[in-house]
């Protein structure tokens, strides 16, 4: 009886249970289908035959959309469902190029080189979010890299108007510019990375977990605001 | 009759075994006051009284070793493993901060603060916080001080970063690992009562750090009395955090042997912040004046030539 129901069910309410029989004299048949969770629209058709300016138009637009999520942030949940980390790689490649060409009277001297930056940023990433998965966040390890990386974009837009500020002068009025202008984008992208990933941490651990956020930010932005032109 | 007997009988032994169940479960959570009225009552005594400490060291260092053996039961391998050393909230880790940086004389800071459960998140976030303060701190103390100078150029000096991140995550864990086994290495041949696990040392030694931050903030100021002022004044708080947690655990040993320990812990830890300040923060000049000095040996020559 419990086999009869079964087969007969089996078509419409479990699929995936089609070939469970406690009888043994009942064959069965039938395909054994696991329900998806969420059926997004890449499995309508297969992505291998379109062709490649939709592919890359495609992650284009959304790497484009996130970057508009970063300079205002909501609660939404883009950013965190659907990681991607060309942002962040697009992002810190352009930052540690424009801090190059800063002035050094020995090599030991001077600013970061590409290395160094690329290094601190990946790096810092990363310890922070282990730190945070290891305070008991639930957030996946490669979300929190995406969420931190498209944070740095405000830092960018920054350095490109430290870069434009210092072509017309190195005075005290421009450093005063160059003051304000990375102040605030260090407070934006510290707040909207904080909105991102606050939520996902265990209440009496959020201030554990922003503070090094903090820091990460405030090191890049004393990188940007001590980059010197020769 | 027979039943309320036997129903008496049953809540009495239903009340001793929760009583002897409740002790485990309120010592598992982490910063409960334990109920056990033993430890209540030795947490009650002056606590001025070594006796007292080491009383409340052997009940505690019996406990921990149990609590340790419980709490750390998963695998090395697993991620699980590596929670246990970050399972502290953000008041707990503010108030170990505040036990380093206020040291209240005859308390130990192991027993009073970590209390079995040393964690990582402090030392290595205040290692960090330290190194990056230095580094900018170091910069920014350069910046004043040549400022006025015409063939000053400023550079970021960002090789300074990696240098103090070396030294002082070497410190940090370096020392720690000498000093952890050098007492079990004591402990072998004389039975110390006080005995400390790796970490908790690690964690000594990473919140006790923590003055230095406001230190090296503070360093900025060009004056050299004000450095050293502040030098001997964090000094003083650290090392007596350092020494208070450690010399319970060598005063049983060889009197030299202690006071040598003792003197190494503080000596390493002045090195620190001597050699910090003198490679990260350049001297502040004195300048002389100038004028002085030609016109005394004018003065010299015409009364010579008389």
């Amino acid at each position: 009886m419990a086999a009869v129901e079964g087969s007969g069910a089996g078509g419409t309410l479990f699929p995936g249970l089609a070939d469970v029989s406690i009888s043994q004299d009942i064959p069965v048949e039938g395909e054994i289908t696991v329900p998806v969770g969420s059926h997004s629209p890449d499995e309508d058709y297969s992505t291998l035959d379109e062709p490649v300016r939709d592919t890359i138009m495609r992650d284009l637009k959304a790497v484009g959309k996130k970057f508009v999520h970063v300079m205002y942030p909501r609660k939404s949940s883009a950013l965190l469902r659907d990681w991607d980390l060309w942002g962040p790689l697009v992002l810190c490649v352009s930052l540690a190029l424009m801090l190059q060409g800063g002035s050094a009277d020995s090599k030991d001297d001077g600013g970061p080189q590409f290395a160094e930056v690329f290094v601190i940023i990946w790096f810092g990433a990363v310890v922070i979010t282990l730190n945070s998965k290891l305070l008991g966040g639930t957030i996946s390890f490669f979300q929190s890299l995406c969420v931190l990386g498209y944070c740095v974009l405000p830092l960018t837009v920054a350095m490109l108007v430290c870069r434009l500020v210092l072509l017309a002068g190195a005075g005290t009025i421009s450093f005063i510019i160059r003051l304000i202008v990375v102040v605030a984008m260090f407070g934006w992208s510290t707040l909207a990375s904080t909105a991102f990933l606050a939520d996902s941490q265990p209440p009496n651990r959020k201030a554990l977990v922003v503070y090094p956020i903090f820091l990460f930010y405030f090191v890049i932005s004393w990188m940007i605001l001590t980059f010197t032109p020769q | 009759m027979a039943a309320a007997d036997d129903l008496k009988f049953q809540e009495f032994d239903d009340a001793a075994n929760l009583l002897a169940a409740n002790p485990d479960a309120t010592t598992i959570s982490i910063d409960e006051p334990v109920e056990i009225p033993k430890n209540q009552h030795s947490r009650q005594q002056e606590p001025g009284r070594e006796e007292d400490d080491e009383l409340l060291g052997t009940d505690d260092s019996d406990k921990t070793e149990l609590l340790a053996g419980q709490k750390k039961s998963a695998p090395f391998w697993t991620f699980e493993y590596y929670q246990t050393f970050f399972d502290v909230d953000t008041y707990q880790v503010l108030d170990r901060i505040k036990g380093s940086v206020f040291p209240v004389p005859g308390k130990n800071f192991v027993r009073l603060y970590i209390r079995s459960n040393p964690d990582l998140y402090g030392p290595f976030w205040i290692c960090a916080t330290l190194v990056f303060t230095i580094a900018v701190s170091g910069n920014l103390s350069n910046f004043f001080i040549h400022l006025g100078k015409p063939t000053y150029h400023y550079v970021p000096e960002f090789r300074k970063v990696s240098i103090a991140a070396t030294t002082i995550y070497a410190y940090a864990w370096l020392v720690p690992l000498a000093l952890w086994g050098f007492l079990m290495w004591r402990n072998s041949k004389v039975m110390n009562i006080v005995s400390y696990s790796f970490l908790e040392i690690v964690c000594v030694y990473g919140y006790s750090l923590f003055i230095y931050i406001p230190t090296a903030i503070l360093w900025i100021i060009p004056q050299k009395v004000v450095r050293w002022v502040l030098v001997v004044f964090s000094l003083c708080l650290s090392g007596s955090v350092l020494v208070m947690t450690f010399w319970p655990a060598v005063r049983d040993d060889n009197r030299r042997i202690a006071l040598a320990t003792v003197g190494t812990i503080l000596l390493l830890h002045a090195l620190l912040a001597v050699g910090c300040l003198a490679y990260f923060f350049d001297a502040p000049e004195l300048d002389f004046p100038a004028p002085i000095i030609p016109a005394h040996n004018g003065t010299t020559v015409t009364t010579k030539s008389h």
